[in-house]
């Protein structure tokens, strides 16, 4: 293995993410990425001096799913369009499929974003999802977290399909669904409660008019009134893309589950909560159900990751230690 | 002389014309007026691309495409330059204009005026058929919607005003240019015409009399590839089918309204760069594809040069074209005859498959809502990209046989291109700075207000749903400058980018042992940096050509690199701008415009202002080996031209290249 040709200074990185400085960001980006020993201490080091008010108390984690052809990557550059008018800088982990044949990927997305692309508030990164990780690559939790550090919003996108859809709600604040008008699976998933409830819904292509408008109907007959009063509500929207129409309410909608998530208090437990899965997900492809099991068990695992302080990588690595340790005796 | 010189009755040859265009106005009327006297019958107009993409020659993105692959139009003056002693009433002109085409025919019909000749008396082809830009060509610039009622109002507009023009040429070329087979050809050239005529239909802008002529003055852009046999059934296939289309969907009872008429250019996918004089034999086979069948025969034609995947033709290599025709039509007795295929039956069980297996296809282009529709959702594009990668894929398997390329490669040096000039034509490089000079003084000099409130009209039309071509034409006559047009529409429309296709499933991905032998490569490489390896694939510049670069991308897939796509008409800033936000590997740039080395040379400048000079570049297209040099020396790591057809040995390379750029050491050459 080849060491780093030029290991940049972590705690000074750190300093210029949260500067928003672009190249700074991709370097961070570049660094969370690299598998080798030498770059992963120092990704650690990167992340553990990350300031903690902005990584576990500010900013807005944005999931948007739904099938392949909803149109999710023109959606996000109308609602880019949106953000950067409310003068919020925005950051984009769009994550598009491998092939399990040969481990590639094409990562398309960028192509109708385009129109965002000369804003220097925008920052755009594709991932593949490198065959783990239920359709999200294991990279999204940290690299969300340098975006975090450095913009106001962090949206990822993902291509999702049925139960897959649920994996980015795990990694982020507000997930929003977007549905095709005219099909029909989404609709099936949710019904059976297959799929965990999103936060916002909407119907893309809003202007193709009847097939939307039903779609609409079936995707708010789906919804359930919240069981307890002060509860979320989920809203169903439409809007379209290509016309720019509802682009505004559903930027609001997804505000307002932001607002919503910080009146409750909530905002501080769900990010620890979400690290706490994506390591407890790393430890169980690692070792498997025994692993887990031998290190106190799943729901045992989660509730101490969210005291215990801590980088991801951190926290992964002293649990790694911990079960090697173990089995070793 | 065996055969009796007895008189017989001829058949008119066709039109013959020669694609052409460059520099400037002046340098192409020179050229016109010389064809013309060389016995060309017709002419076909190449514009550059800003011209075709709606900017004046002063506009950013125009940077080193001005008067490159066509003549560049900026406004009248340029148009009077292009047609100076050429009577338009006699003359029979062809435009290769889709996104602007409303534009250019109204700067036509301005000159005309000008010349004294009423709009009635013109007579020629404005080719207006944007479904392919989408496709394949890349020279759009509004959302569908708006594109096709654009031509729409073209069509109503020449119907009602010049009965001899052709408003519309449907193109199947660039089809087959990005892969189409000649099933997917007949298939989407024809879902493309119903889904115009069905456009035309339901505007209302022509009643119902009249719209049997509308069908009647449809007229097709056809390729035709080496497989000549299956070519010549597939015209005859094109001819029965219209044939039903226009009597059963539109019910035109005139049988000569229903011809299928059409124009042809011989493919340029099958022109070779390695051993370039073979291609005088491929064009003259192709030609006679589109010839033999007398009912199926076209009524233009056009011939690509020998030496076009080396560069720009000269005047002699297009002479040269031009006595291809003359010879078939004048010297052999071809035009003597009958349909000399009626009746065979081998002839028409091929034509019966292909008509199956295009009404096939058509029915699954009307399942994704007509050709509009599976245009936006990508379902046409990914079925190309996949026809075409198998294309490539065989030809790499040595499968499709190419001559000079993977077989019988030996060659003896060609005194054609050890001239000089290194056979091709070069284009002045002081074309761009005279044209915007030109410009300026134009734009100077022109009453600015007439010009303004010719502008606004221009908008209002666009936006009330009227016919635009008046509001257009009168845009022409005060001297409104193609940027200026394109850009109140722009304000109207909105800006388009279609889908690429290139997410095609991995169904059929090269197996070979080479194939395996490079993901393991791909993977290694990867650990050893720490990440997989990415890759930024991109074209800046105006050319919309993207099939290289699909190509690319999807082989890069396939042996296991992350690909980021950027797609077509791109800035070098925005190019380096993602391939900083991607933390990409290598950059691969694609430009067929001729246009490579100011685009290349601004990005890597701007590389090196990030930092990020480090990263390796490549180079794909038509690249003259002198440029290649220059290339390399300002930093290059590698160029790529059509002779390069082993893409396994590129995506060799690319892993090379990656690791030299990181201090690893290389691997042997894998193909």
């Amino acid at each position: 293995m080849l060491a780093l040709r030029t290991p940049p200074d972590p705690e000074s990185l750190a300093a210029s993410v949260s500067d928003q400085d672009r190249s700074a960001v991709a370097k961070a980006l570049n660094l969370l990425d690299d598998k080798r020993p030498e770059a992963r201490k120092l990704a650690a080091r990167l992340l553990a001096t990350l300031p903690k008010e902005r990584l576990y108390g500010s900013g807005h984690l944005i999931g948007l799913t739904g099938p392949p052809g909803a149109g999710k990557s023109s959606l996000t550059a109308a609602l880019v369009r949106v953000w950067r008018n409310r003068g919020l800088a925005v950051g984009i982990l769009a994550v598009d499929p491998s092939s399990p044949i040969s481990g590639g990927a094409l990562l398309g997305d960028r192509l109708r974003m385009l129109s965002s692309d000369l804003d220097d508030k925008v920052f755009i990164r594709s991932l593949a999802c490198r065959g783990e990780f239920g359709g999200l690559s294991a990279e999204v939790w940290p690299m969300s977290l340098v975006m975090l550090a450095a913009f106001d919003i962090v949206l990822v996108e993902t291509v999702g399909v049925g139960q897959k859809e649920i994996d980015v709600s795990k990694l982020t604040d507000t997930t929003c669904f977007v549905a095709q008008p005219a099909s029909g699976d989404s609709i099936q998933f949710l019904k059976a409660g297959i799929m965990e409830i999103p936060h916002v819904l909407v119907v893309n292509k809003a202007d193709v008019g009847l097939a939307a408008r039903k779609t609409l109907s079936e995707l708010r007959g789906t919804l359930k009134p919240p069981a307890h009063a002060g509860d979320w509500q989920v809203p169903a929207l439409a809007a379209s893309a290509t016309k720019g129409t509802g682009i505004e309410a559903l930027a609001d909608s997804i505000e307002a589950h932001r607002a919503w998530l910080t009146a409750q208090g909530m905002l501080p437990t769900i990010r620890k909560r979400f690290q706490a899965e994506w390591i407890v997900k790393r430890l169980l492809e690692e070792f498997g159900r025994f692993g887990i099991e031998t290190l106190g068990g799943e729901s045992r695992l989660l509730d101490s990751l969210v005291e215990i302080p801590g980088s991801p990588f951190e926290q992964y690595e002293s649990l790694r230690n911990r079960f090697l340790t173990n089995r070793g005796q | 002389m065996s055969s009796d010189r007895k008189e017989v009755k001829r058949d008119r040859p066709w039109l013959m014309r020669t694609y052409s265009g460059h520099s400037s106005a002046k340098a192409s009327n020179e050229l016109y007026r010389t064809n013309l006297s060389k016995g060309q019958t017709g002419l076909s107009v190449a514009f550059d691309l800003p011209t075709q993409t709606g900017y004046d020659a002063d506009h950013p993105l125009a940077h080193g495409e001005v008067g490159k692959v066509g003549v560049p139009i900026g406004h009248i003056g340029d148009m009077e330059a292009l047609f100076d002693q050429i009577p338009l009433d006699k003359m029979n002109t062809s435009m290769t204009i889709n996104a602007t085409a409303a534009w250019l025919l109204s700067l036509y019909i301005a000159v005309a005026e000008r010349q004294g000749v009423a709009p009635s008396q013109l007579q020629g082809t404005t080719q207006n058929d944007i479904i392919k830009e989408y496709l394949s060509r890349g020279t759009y610039i509004f959302p569908p919607e708006p594109s096709v009622r654009l031509t729409t109002d073209i069509i109503s507009y020449t119907v009602n005003h010049i009965p001899k023009w052709n408003p519309t040429n449907i193109c199947s070329y660039h089809l087959q240019e990005a892969g189409a087979t000649p099933t997917q050809e007949l298939a989407y050239a024809l879902s493309t015409a119903i889904s115009v005529l069905d456009a035309i239909r339901d505007a209302g802008q022509i009643d119902g009399d009249a719209f049997a002529n509308v069908v009647g003055r449809t007229s097709f852009f056809v390729n035709a590839g080496i497989r000549f046999v299956e070519e010549c059934c597939k015209m005859r296939a094109f001819v029965g089918m219209w044939d039903r289309i226009a009597k059963e969907r539109y019910g035109v009872q005139d049988p000569k309204l229903r011809r299928f008429r059409y124009g042809i250019q011989v493919n340029s996918l099958g022109l070779t760069e390695s051993q370039p004089e073979n291609n005088v034999q491929r064009i003259v086979l192709e030609m006679l594809a589109v010839t033999l069948s007398k009912n199926a025969r076209a009524r233009a034609i056009q011939l690509p040069a020998w030496n076009e995947a080396l560069g720009l033709p000269r005047p002699w290599d297009q002479q040269w074209a031009l006595r291809m025709q003359q010879v078939l039509a004048i010297e052999t007795d071809l035009l003597e005859y009958g349909d000399i295929l009626d009746g065979s039956p081998i002839i028409d069980a091929k034509v019966r498959e292909l008509v199956q297996g295009a009404e096939e296809e058509m029915r699954r282009v009307k399942e994704e809502g007509g050709m509009v529709q599976a245009v936006e959702t990508g379902y046409v594009k990914r079925q190309l990209v996949t026809s075409h990668t198998d294309r490539m894929r065989a030809i790499e398997a040595g499968d499709l046989k190419i001559i000079g390329v993977n077989c019988f490669t030996e060659t003896t040096e060609s005194p054609l291109t050890s001239g000089t000039d290194s056979g091709i034509m070069k284009v002045d490089a002081t074309a761009e700075r005279e044209q915007i000079e030109r410009l300026q003084a134009f734009r100077a000099e022109r009453n600015s207000k007439e010009a303004k409130s010719a502008i606004a009209q221009l908008g209002d039309a666009a936006r009330s749903g009227i016919n635009i071509m008046d509001a257009s034409i009168r845009c022409a006559q005060v001297g409104v400058t193609t940027g200026e047009w394109s850009n109140e529409l722009r304000g109207v429309f909105g800006e388009y980018r279609a889908p690429t296709g290139i997410d095609i499933s991995t169904h059929g991905m090269g197996q070979s042992e080479t194939v395996a032998t490079l993901r393991e490569r791909t993977l290694k490489t990867g650990e050893e940096l720490g990440r997989p390896l990415k890759i930024l694939v991109g074209k800046p510049g105006l050319d919309g050509h993207s099939n290289g670069a699909e190509q690319i991308a999807v082989k890069a897939r396939d042996v296991g690199f992350e690909v980021v796509y950027e797609g077509i008409r791109l800035t070098p800033e925005q190019i380096v701008k993602a391939a900083e936000e991607e933390g990409v590997h290598l950059i691969g740039l694609s430009v067929l415009s001729g246009s490579h080395l100011e685009l290349v040379e601004d990005a890597l400048a701007r590389l090196a202002e990030i930092g990020l000079s480090e990263v390796p570049v490549i180079v794909g297209g038509i690249v003259p080996t002198e440029d290649e040099k220059d290339l390399k020396a300002h930093g290059v790591a590698a160029v790529y031209t059509p002779k390069d057809s082993d893409m396994n040995r590129i995506m060799s390379d690319l892993v090379n290249i990656i690791r030299e750029s990181n201090g690893l050491e290389r691997f042997e050459d894998a193909a």
